[in-house]
């Protein structure tokens, strides 16, 4: 806590401000474009934060990864399509609002419970990610191991869609990380002659591939989709009636998604349908939703930036991604050689407590530049997909390359395209792939090192109360999903 | 996604063979099959220095996971039927062929040949006819990103008949 006094380091650096200035407006931009968002935008972006410092690297994939997730609801509620997945949910409100002519009203409250939302958790992760760390001490390699297996057996339980389905995407995605040289015996995997295998697949192309390849594709299936536009005068504050409404929505919803986003998921997708879910349950009007309610606007979005910060807590006390974005930023601390973990809170405290203080500017900007600037971000939706689809293809074809100079790079960029692509159309979500392909190596390298510990004793992880409680949780995670389909078939 | 239909009801004069959910698990498990083959053709490190488990055996695992999970939803799909996807449309197929002309452009040409061919054959195909902006999209752009990549990143793209009018 004698730390916390950090927080306000980055006000005090032009360069730092002037970074999270272009990063909050960088991520609005992704977040107002479907099919880009904070996710693909950051992993684009990874390849030129090489030219910064750690600290202002990191600082601008968060400020990308806070605004993003507001930006995408600007779209959601002009256009009907979420600008981000995690904006799915205020759609279903925010559309009819703007539909009945109040549209400035429905980003006002996007724009306000957003802020809420992202600042909650920013505290959350101020004071919960420390305390995580603390715990984290008491870890060993078996530790370490069950808690991955706790991390993917969460994609079973909240993840989107089949579970099934997403455990098998996680476990593609810890099989990717399996290729190249084995780490214990440098015996080659999955290679096949190939020279630059060895050194394995790397993030970037699988990222780039999964998320901005597979969405051209996408896209391409949708060229004569037609979009109806709703026009925006100015944002308007909410009223105070409208707060009376929301209060209570916009503080369960914060909660709600601090809560989801520190479990390894989905984070401001799933939290923002329970965010909306639960506002639906205590709203007075539950008949109100799906025709313009300003609490199912409130509840979706303050949970949806909730998520940032909570999903930043396992990431950095753990080395844990919390999300897709955040796998891309600890990918981010990791080539700009930061190893998250509970020595980096012992160690480089000005560092960590730099990237809370600025998470919590990121939101304050996002709040000036959405409120001024809604109406400008919005017109970027009116460039055409044909434009701007090549010039995404030429960045990401050129990212991919810089990070190793490597044209198999670029090839395999594409090859995730098409798989993800394919994924996507079948009902696999793309994220559990990135989570598998993160925690893979850390998977394997306990695993392992866990057995060469117990002399090859299988059982003796059972002997290790933090073990067996992860072990625990894990099979309560994968059996969620059957009692809640049996709960709803009752 | 408003064209999805469920496949229930529809398509029960459909064969087995060709529902999406059969199709979709069979070329998972050949692919995993074809992979857990290659599994057994890893090296083995003699037990003296083997400490563990060996390194094929962790693969090997999770193909048999993928194989049960893949087996699992396929059953699973025979009570609750997978959406039934519309035809792909013939815009995805240009888009699917322009990442092979970029292959092979930029494999045997040049980089920026291949990304400018299919900046000009998507833009195209997708419906822009209007040359300044094809031109902007294919020629003016991927410049802007040499340029960038060249002097701020200091990167040295591959080899071609364009770059090597920079490089000398």
């Amino acid at each position: 806590m004698e730390n916390l006094g950090l927080i306000f380091a980055p006000l005090f650096s032009y360069k730092l401000l002037i970074v999270l200035f272009f990063g909050t407006i960088f991520g609005l931009i992704l977040g107002v474009l479907p099919g880009l968002g904070p996710t693909t935008g950051g992993a684009l972006i990874l390849p030129f934060t090489m030219t910064l410092d750690p600290l202002s690297a990191i600082v601008l994939l968060t400020a990308i990864y806070c605004a993003g997730t507001y930006g995408g609801a600007i779209t959601a509620i002009l256009i009907n399509t979420p600008g981000t997945p995690a904006a799915a949910a205020t759609c279903l409100d925010g559309y009819p609002l703007a539909q009945k002519g109040e549209a400035g009203r429905a980003l006002g409250m996007a724009t306000v419970s957003s802020v809420i939302g992202g600042i909650a958790s920013v505290v959350v992760l101020i004071f919960f990610a420390p305390l995580l760390a603390n715990l984290a001490y008491e870890f060993g390699q078996p530790e370490y191991f069950a808690l991955a297996i706790f991390g993917l057996t969460m994609l079973a339980s909240i993840g989107e869609g089949s579970p099934i389905k997403n455990l098998i995407a996680g476990a593609f995605g810890i099989l990717i990380s399996t290729v190249g040289k084995d780490f214990m015996t440098s015996i080659d995997r999955f290679t096949f002659g190939i020279n630059e295998l060895t050194e394995g697949v790397g993030f970037i192309p699988v990222v780039v591939g999964l998320f901005a390849i597979s969405e051209m594709l996408t896209q391409s299936t949708l060229i004569n989709q037609i979009f109806n536009r709703v026009a925006l005068k100015a944002v308007k504050l909410p009223s105070i009636d409208d707060y009376k409404k929301t209060w209570k929505t916009i503080i369960r919803s914060s909660g709600i998604g601090s809560f989801i986003g520190v479990l390894p998921a989905e984070g401001g997708t799933v939290a923002s349908l329970i965010g909306y879910a639960e506002a639906k349950r205590w709203s007075k009007k539950p008949e109100d939703f799906g025709k313009g309610s300003i609490e199912g606007i409130a509840g979706a979005e303050a949970a949806n930036n909730a998520a940032t910060g909570g999903a930043m807590v396992p990431t950095l006390a753990l080395g844990i991604p919390g999300s897709a974005t955040t796998a891309v930023i600890l990918t981010g601390l990791i080539i700009h050689g930061v190893r998250p973990g509970p020595d980096l809170f012992r160690e480089q405290p000005e560092f960590l407590y730099g990237i809370f203080g600025s998470m919590l500017i990121a939101n304050i900007l996002f709040f000036v530049l959405g409120f001024f600037g809604a109406k400008i971000f919005a017109r970027i939706t009116l460039v055409p997909n044909k434009l701007l689809w090549p010039m995404i293809f030429a960045v990401s074809v050129c990212g991919t390359y810089s990070l190793n100079q490597s044209i198999i790079d670029v090839w395999l960029m594409l090859l995730f395209g098409v798989i993800g692509f394919f994924m996507r159309r079948y009902g696999f979500s793309v994220v559990p792939v990135i989570i598998g392909l993160i925690l893979g190596e850390l998977v394997e390298g306990t695993l392992r090192q866990s057995l060469v510990i117990f002399d090859g004793n299988w059982l003796m992880f059972l002997q290790r109360p933090i073990v067996l409680t992860f072990f625990v949780l894990s099979l309560i995670a994968l059996s969620f999903p059957l009692i809640k389909r049996k709960k709803k078939n009752d | 996604m408003n064209d999805v239909h469920k496949e229930k009801g529809t398509n029960k004069s459909l064969s087995l063979f060709f529902k999406s959910s059969f199709i979709v698990s069979a070329v998972i498990i050949v692919i995993s099959s074809i992979l857990l083959y290659f599994t057994f053709t890893f090296d083995i490190v003699p037990p003296i220095l083997n400490r563990g488990i060996q390194p094929a055996t962790f693969p090997k695992v999770l193909l048999i996971l993928i194989i049960a999970l893949t087996l699992l939803t396929y059953f699973i799909s025979l009570k609750n039927p997978w959406k039934n996807e519309k035809k792909l449309p013939n815009s995805f197929y240009i888009t699917l062929l322009s990442f092979v002309v970029f292959i092979i452009v930029s494999k045997f040409l040049d980089f920026f040949l291949g990304i400018a061919l299919l900046s000009i054959i998507v833009s195209y195909f997708w419906g822009e006819r209007r040359a300044t902006y094809l031109i902007m999209v294919s020629i003016i752009f991927p410049l802007i990103v040499f340029v960038f990549f060249e002097t701020i990143l200091g990167l040295r793209f591959p080899p071609g008949i364009i770059t090597n009018l920079y490089y000398g």
